[in-house]
């Protein structure tokens, strides 16, 4: 068993109480869908379908192009318009499909689906790799391939990621209220593919309704149990999480498989027990709309292709002009410079602020202070990191570990002196991958 | 693409303490201390520490407007320097003497070495012991209710007993900041309160000091001799407050610890087996020295790669 928590790590201002006590709210989409061809990691997907096709909801309308990659699916019935260029969130431009929405909502014939008891491991390997679920909490890695470790039996934990530790994110919270039974009926499915695992729902204390609401569930299922994790930043990232409820530490060159665990999301088990107790493919997502620039913050169920202006809509508008408009956690996300881009099945929030601590705030000189390596979950030296990336020293950024950082942010958020530490480290850690990949 | 917004890398959010914030709090913190120091010596003290804290912000200005580099006097950092030089000075000091100091301090310890953050000694120590080399006499021209006298520690070494209940209430001779430890502890308390400073390193520089004194002091486990050494000279306020600072210490917690340890036996050193009585800013400048070795053997483990290195 963990240690409930990890060293390191912080506690910003978390935001929460702006959206959690509002239930998820189904949002219908208007307009045109716009489908990225790359949701995910790994391959660009490849369209099944051509201009002027019409399309239902729930038909797949592109296709995974190899191994590590995922199906996409239409989440409207409508006219395929175009398939040409489109910005997303990231700021890249990516060949997406576009569908007019006929406000029909009319659905495929979803597959019969069989009880869990019946279904061989392929068979649920299969059913999730058709409906193109991939990694949910932001990575958006291929689900698939990540139930498919070298050894099926070495799997000693199905870790549930339910700590949340995104500011402002209420999504997931809002799941494990209103539809715990999904969760947990998800994880059996994943348990299902590993004969000698435990299922542990892994969630921060700071949600004591959620804990209680599982553990009744759970009261009956011997195989899963509710881990209740010391609330702190980033308590969810994936080796911070599998070392706190299991113990088991791994490093940047390691899968969570060789530690015996395998980590999933909350929407990704949700949509994992759609697509093998329901049969429907992955095609909406929960996304949080908040932020002090939000009239009113909500949970929201929305389709994937969805504009995120029809999401700021929704949400009453803005109180006044945002500074800063960041899809994700104010962490992890990414500032977008422009709202018309889509939500797509890693787009866990919408948040705008009326404030940009970034823009505000000017770098200056390190004061050696030691505040970032206190606060660094991969107990690096960001400051000195940062230095090493700032002069392109590559072999001491190596040596120095540099390629742990997992960009949480916790040096940049807490450094006294501004430093862009998470930003210096992140680019020269990305050029010395591009680097070896050359080699 | 009507309204282009600002975006930058994540994270988006900041913590609200800055580095001048810091600096504004270290100098809150040395108020007890600096306000005893007045108490004690007079206006005189008042005085020394007005000019030595005008002479290193100015220093500071005029340097970095000379070289055409941003002015940085509003970080407070240049302000902290000058008010720790003259909380090291005697009282009875020439007016002159802060202003050599904090010439020396800001430019010869910090800006020349690339301003805050890269000098390799702290600016303050780094000028007193300048000042004691090169003004013996005056800097160890201990004056109190004018009367000139040996500090405790020097009584002390020669062999006599102390009062030790004036030491910790610090009306005793001494430089116009150190004696008083209820003072000094009170600004400690606050910076380790909110956060500021971390007890690693005074706590295992006091330690180890105390173990040595105990080890080699000569006169075993008696604890009057220990406290009166813990209390005497310039160790509350060069542990919490410059043993402490942050350019010129490790920046790991492994790294703190052995720095401490080494700063205790290195003070124990100069104070029994030295020339002089104090031994306390040698041994930090010193030990400042050694820093970027002890950051090369004390280099932290990334995490999940423990087991690889065993």
């Amino acid at each position: 068993m963990g240690a409930f928590t990890f060293k390191g790590g912080l506690h910003p201002y978390d935001g929460k109480d702006l959206s959690k006590d509002r239930p998820i709210k189904t949002v219908l989409p208007k307009g045109e869908l716009i489908y990225p061809l790359s949701q995910h990691i790994g391959a660009p997907a490849v369209p099944v379908v051509a201009k002027g096709d019409r399309v239902l909801k729930g038909q797949k309308i592109a296709e995974a192009a190899g191994f590590v990659s995922a199906n996409i699916h239409s989440s409207v019935s409508g006219t395929v318009k175009a398939i040409e260029p489109r910005l997303t969130v990231t700021g890249a431009t990516i060949n997406s499909i576009i569908i007019e929405n006929d406000g029909e909502y009319e659905e495929i014939e979803y597959q019969k689906v069989k009880s869990l008891d019946q279904l061989s491991k392929d068979e649920i390997r299969n059913l999730i790799k058709e409906a193109g679920i991939v990694g949910m909490g932001g990575a958006g890695f291929p689900t698939h391939v990540k139930l498919m470790p070298k050894d099926d039996k070495a799997i000693d934990y199905v870790i549930a990621n339910c700590a949340e530790c995104e500011p402002y994110l209420t999504s997931d919270y809002r799941r494990m209220l209103e539809e715990p039974e999904k969760i947990v009926s998800g994880l059996k499915v994943i348990l299902k593919l590993f004969d000698n695992a435990k299922g542990i729902l892994a969630v921060e204390d700071n949600k004591p309704d959620c804990i209680e609401k599982l553990n009744q569930i759970v009261q009956k299922e011997d195989r899963i149990e509710v881990v209740s994790l010391k609330t702190k930043y980033p308590q969810g990232a994936e080796r911070q999480l599998i070392y706190a409820s299991t113990g088991r530490a791994i490093n940047s060159s390691m899968l969570p498989a060789d530690a015996g665990c395998v980590v999933n999301n909350v929407d990704t088990i949700t949509a994992i027990y759609m697509a093998v107790c329901e049969g429907k493919p992955l095609m909406h997502r929960i996304v949080t709309v908040t932020g002090n620039a939000i009239k009113n913050p909500q949970n929201f169920l929305v389709a994937t292709g969805t504009n995120y202006h029809e999401l700021i809509d929704e949400a009453g508008g803005f109180t006044e002009e945002p500074a800063k408009i960041i899809s994700g956690g104010p962490m992890m996300g990414f500032a977008i410079y422009d709202l018309d881009v889509p939500t797509t099945k890693t787009s866990s929030a919408l948040l705008c602020l009326t404030n940009d601590d970034v823009a505000e705030l000017a770098p200056s000189a390190c004061i050696n202070c030691g505040k970032c390596v206190e606060v660094c979950p991969g107990r690096i030296i960001p400051s000195r990191l940062a230095d090493f990336a700032e002069r392109h020293d590559e072999a001491s950024f190596e040596k120095y570990d540099g390629m742990e950082c997992c960009a949480c942010g916790c040096c940049s958020f807490i450094c006294p002196a501004k430093r862009q530490l998470t930003q210096s480290i992140k680019s020269m850690r990305l050029l010395v991958l591009a680097n070896k990949k050359k080699k | 693409m009507s309204d282009l917004r600002n975006v930058s890398s994540s994270p988006h959010i900041r913590a609200k303490f800055t580095s001048s914030n810091i600096m504004l709090m270290v100098l809150i913190a040395l108020l007890p201390a600096s306000a005893f120091g007045v108490y004690n010596f007079g206006l005189k003290a008042l005085l020394i520490i007005i000019i030595s804290m005008a002479t290193c912000v100015l220093t500071e200005y005029f340097y970095e407007y000379f070289m055409k580099k941003p002015i940085t006097i509003g970080d407070y950092s240049a302000a902290v320097t000058g008010l720790l030089l003259a909380l090291n000075l005697p009282s009875s000091v020439p007016l002159w003497i802060p202003v050599i100091g904090g010439i020396f301090a800001i430019l010869v310890v910090k800006q020349v070495f690339g301003g805050l953050g890269q000098n390799f000694m702290n600016p303050a120590l780094g000028a007193r012991c300048f000042l004691l080399i090169s003004f013996t006499g005056r800097m160890t021209n201990f004056t109190y209710d004018t009367v000139t006298g040996a500090t405790p520690l020097a009584v002390l070494k020669s062999g006599e007993s102390v009062n030790t209940w004036k030491m910790f209430l610090g009306t005793i001779q001494g430089t116009i900041g150190e004696t008083s430890v209820v003072a000094i502890m009170i600004g400690a308390i606050l910076l380790l309160a909110i956060g500021v400073i971390n007890v690693t390193i005074p706590a295992y520089y006091i330690l180890s000091f105390a173990v040595f004194i105990i080890m080699f002091g000569g006169k075993g486990f008696d604890i009057d001799f220990v406290l009166a050494h813990l209390c005497g000279g310039g160790l509350m306020l060069g542990a919490w407050f410059m043993a402490t600072d942050y350019a010129t210490s490790p920046i790991t917690q492994k790294g703190r610890i052995v720095y401490g340890i080494i700063l205790g036996i290195l003070t124990g050193l100069f104070r029994l087996f030295g020339g002089s009585a104090e031994g306390v800013s040698y041994a930090i400048i010193f030990s400042n020295l050694l820093v970027p070795l002890i950051e090369r053997v004390t280099l932290p483990t990334a995490f999940g790669k423990e087991k690889k290195k065993a």
